[in-house]
């Protein structure tokens, strides 16, 4: 079923290691925000009760993670995009290769780049930026890994309908970006007038962001059992539906 | 020639159809491929030899037809069949930044049976490119690439479409060089191509296809035969018989002269060789010889009133 997927991912990884700018854009270029955005903040010195400390302790790291997760998206989408406008996805599929084990592996891929992206950010956390908070760093990934295949299911179906490489970017981009400004990190969700509280609540990342806050300050899993709930919805939704309209040419 | 006494059919297509949206690819096609030959559909760009092609690769779902190749049905038993064919698409690329040996690697990891990689890359004259991006190899080079990843598999069909479209001569002559290979082997070859040299020294038979139909199929000297019979010999001679005699040869038809060069056209098998007898029992003298056989770029024009290349 899935012959030739492991050689597939690891082939992946260092065929995406070998882009110039590859590795930088995508692992040193968020740990770099991290530390650069936590020290200029004042890292974990100042009180939490400050908006700025808030922030530190909570919501940078976390806005951190969002990012790599949606960068990973982006550059899936591009991908997919390049490889079906090259006719490599066409290639792919004229030999015993199975579509989902090629999409599977490109998933892998990515969520192979947010765990090492956020290793490093622990290490240079730890190093660097003096957050003496207790994080569940396993929970953490987890967490991190559900938030990021959910979203990858999103970067499918826009990948399906990218005309061009050219534009997979760009559109990508306009569909994930502005999920950021209302998925509770910047504004919390309560002040937020209605109308727009009824759009956050059909935003995925605004359930990715409820969990990976909640899992960062160490609360428990069963505390966010309805954000994983959400994030599973999205992706069952998110794959079917790309399976119907994905196109490989 | 490799066909076998015997020609077994490998792949039957049988008035198969295909549309896309109002435009008609393909309608109505039926042909036969026999083991151990060089089968090459010929035709101009966009005539339907892609789609045909994928058809029987079980890539693409014809709307209507039947196909049978290795004795299964492409698209049913895709996976199954994509084990025991070798398939180079038109306009493939691989990822730009994969390495020859790479991509060679990969591919052998998906069938249940391989050939020796690097032997093959060898046979190809790609060692020295093994560990080469792909981005970084030229066209030949690519094509050999595409080449060795068709016969990884070690298949019993290989599929090659419009294979040497876009390299120089000299490349061309190489990969054609290749393709004989595959053949005596033992296996079989199902090529399209829009170059008439190519089809011409390459392929043990052809199926002419355009408008999405097939017009006629044979090997490249019974087209020729069948749809130009008329055969040309050029000679010089400053014999002042010589135009009397050769018109008394049955089976010459048009006789032109020019001060002392003639143009002689005639029919049938024993044209040539009647011109030949002709001047040898007349004694006439000549100082240049030539005959010109037409070729299946004539046939096209005759079949379809166009040059392949309008």
């Amino acid at each position: 079923m899935f012959r030739g997927l492991w050689k597939l991912t690891w082939l992946e990884i260092k065929i995406f290691l070998r882009e110039p700018l590859g590795a930088f854009g995508s692992i040193i270029l968020p740990v770099l925000v991290f530390v650069v955005v936590g020290r200029l903040l004042g890292g974990g010195r100042m009180p939490s009760a400050t908006a700025a400390g808030g922030f530190v302790r909570v919501g940078l790291p976390v806005f951190v993670s969002v990012l790599i997760a949606l960068s990973g998206v982006l550059s899936l989408v591009t991908i997919i995009s390049i490889y079906r406008e090259g006719g490599i996805l066409r290639r792919l599929r004229a030999t015993p290769l199975r579509p989902q084990t090629i999409l599977t592996a490109h998933v892998l891929v990515k969520l192979a780049l947010t765990l090492v992206t956020m290793a490093l950010m622990v290490l240079a956390g730890k190093r660097y930026y003096p957050v003496h908070v207790q994080v569940p760093i396993f929970g953490f990934a987890m967490a991190l890994l559900i938030s990021t295949w959910s979203i990858l299911s999103i970067g499918f179906v826009i990948a399906s309908i990218v005309p061009t490489a050219r534009f997979a970017q760009p559109i990508g981009a306009a569909i994930l970006y502005p999920m950021l400004a209302l998925c509770g990190l910047f504004v919390p969700l309560q002040s937020l007038p209605p109308a727009l509280q009824v759009v956050a609540r059909v935003l995925p990342l605004t359930y990715a962001v409820s969990l990976l806050q909640g899992i960062w300050k160490g609360e428990a899993w069963s505390a966010h059992l309805g954000d994983v709930a959400a994030l599973l919805i999205v992706f069952a939704v998110c794959t079917a539906l790309s399976a119907k309209v994905f196109r490989w040419e | 020639m490799g066909v076998s006494r015997t020609p077994r059919p490998v792949i039957q297509v049988l008035g198969i159809r295909k549309t896309y949206g109002a435009t008609v690819a393909v309608s109505d096609v039926s042909f036969e491929v026999n083991e151990g030959e060089i089968f090459g559909l010929i035709g101009p760009n966009g005539a339907g030899k892609t789609t045909t092609m994928e058809c029987v690769e079980g890539v693409r779902r014809p709307d209507g037809g039947a196909i049978s190749i290795l004795g299964l049905d492409p698209f049913r038993d895709v996976y199954q069949l994509q084990n025991r064919i070798g398939v180079q698409l038109q306009q493939a690329q691989l990822q730009k930044r994969i390495k020859v040996w790479e991509a060679v690697d990969l591919w052998a990891s998906l069938y249940t049976k391989a050939v020796d990689g690097d032997r093959l890359l060898e046979q190809l004259g790609l060692a020295n490119k093994r560990s080469a991006w792909f981005m970084t190899l030229s066209g030949g080079q690519k094509q050999r690439l595409f080449i060795a990843l068709a016969l990884i598999n070690d298949p019993e069909v290989v599929f090659l479409d419009e294979l040497t479209t876009g390299l120089d001569p000299q490349s061309r002559r190489a990969i054609w060089e290749l393709v004989r290979g595959i053949r005596d082997r033992g296996k079989t070859v199902f090529m399209t191509t829009h170059l008439m040299e190519e089809a011409e020294r390459l392929c043990d038979r052809v199926a002419i296809i355009e408008h999405g139909k097939i017009i006629d199929i044979g090997s490249p000297e019974e087209l020729v035969r069948r749809h130009c019979p008329t055969r040309t010999v050029l000679l010089a001679t400053d014999n002042k018989l010589a135009e009397e005699s050769l018109r008394t040869i049955p089976s010459v038809e048009i006789v032109t002269r020019q001060d002392s060069r003639f143009t002689v056209l005639g029919q049938g098998d024993d044209f040539v060789t009647e011109v030949i007898h002709c001047l040898s029992e007349n004694r006439i003298r000549v100082t240049d010889f030539r005959t010109v056989l037409p070729s299946l770029e004539d046939v096209f024009l005759k079949l379809t009133g166009h040059s392949i290349r309008d």
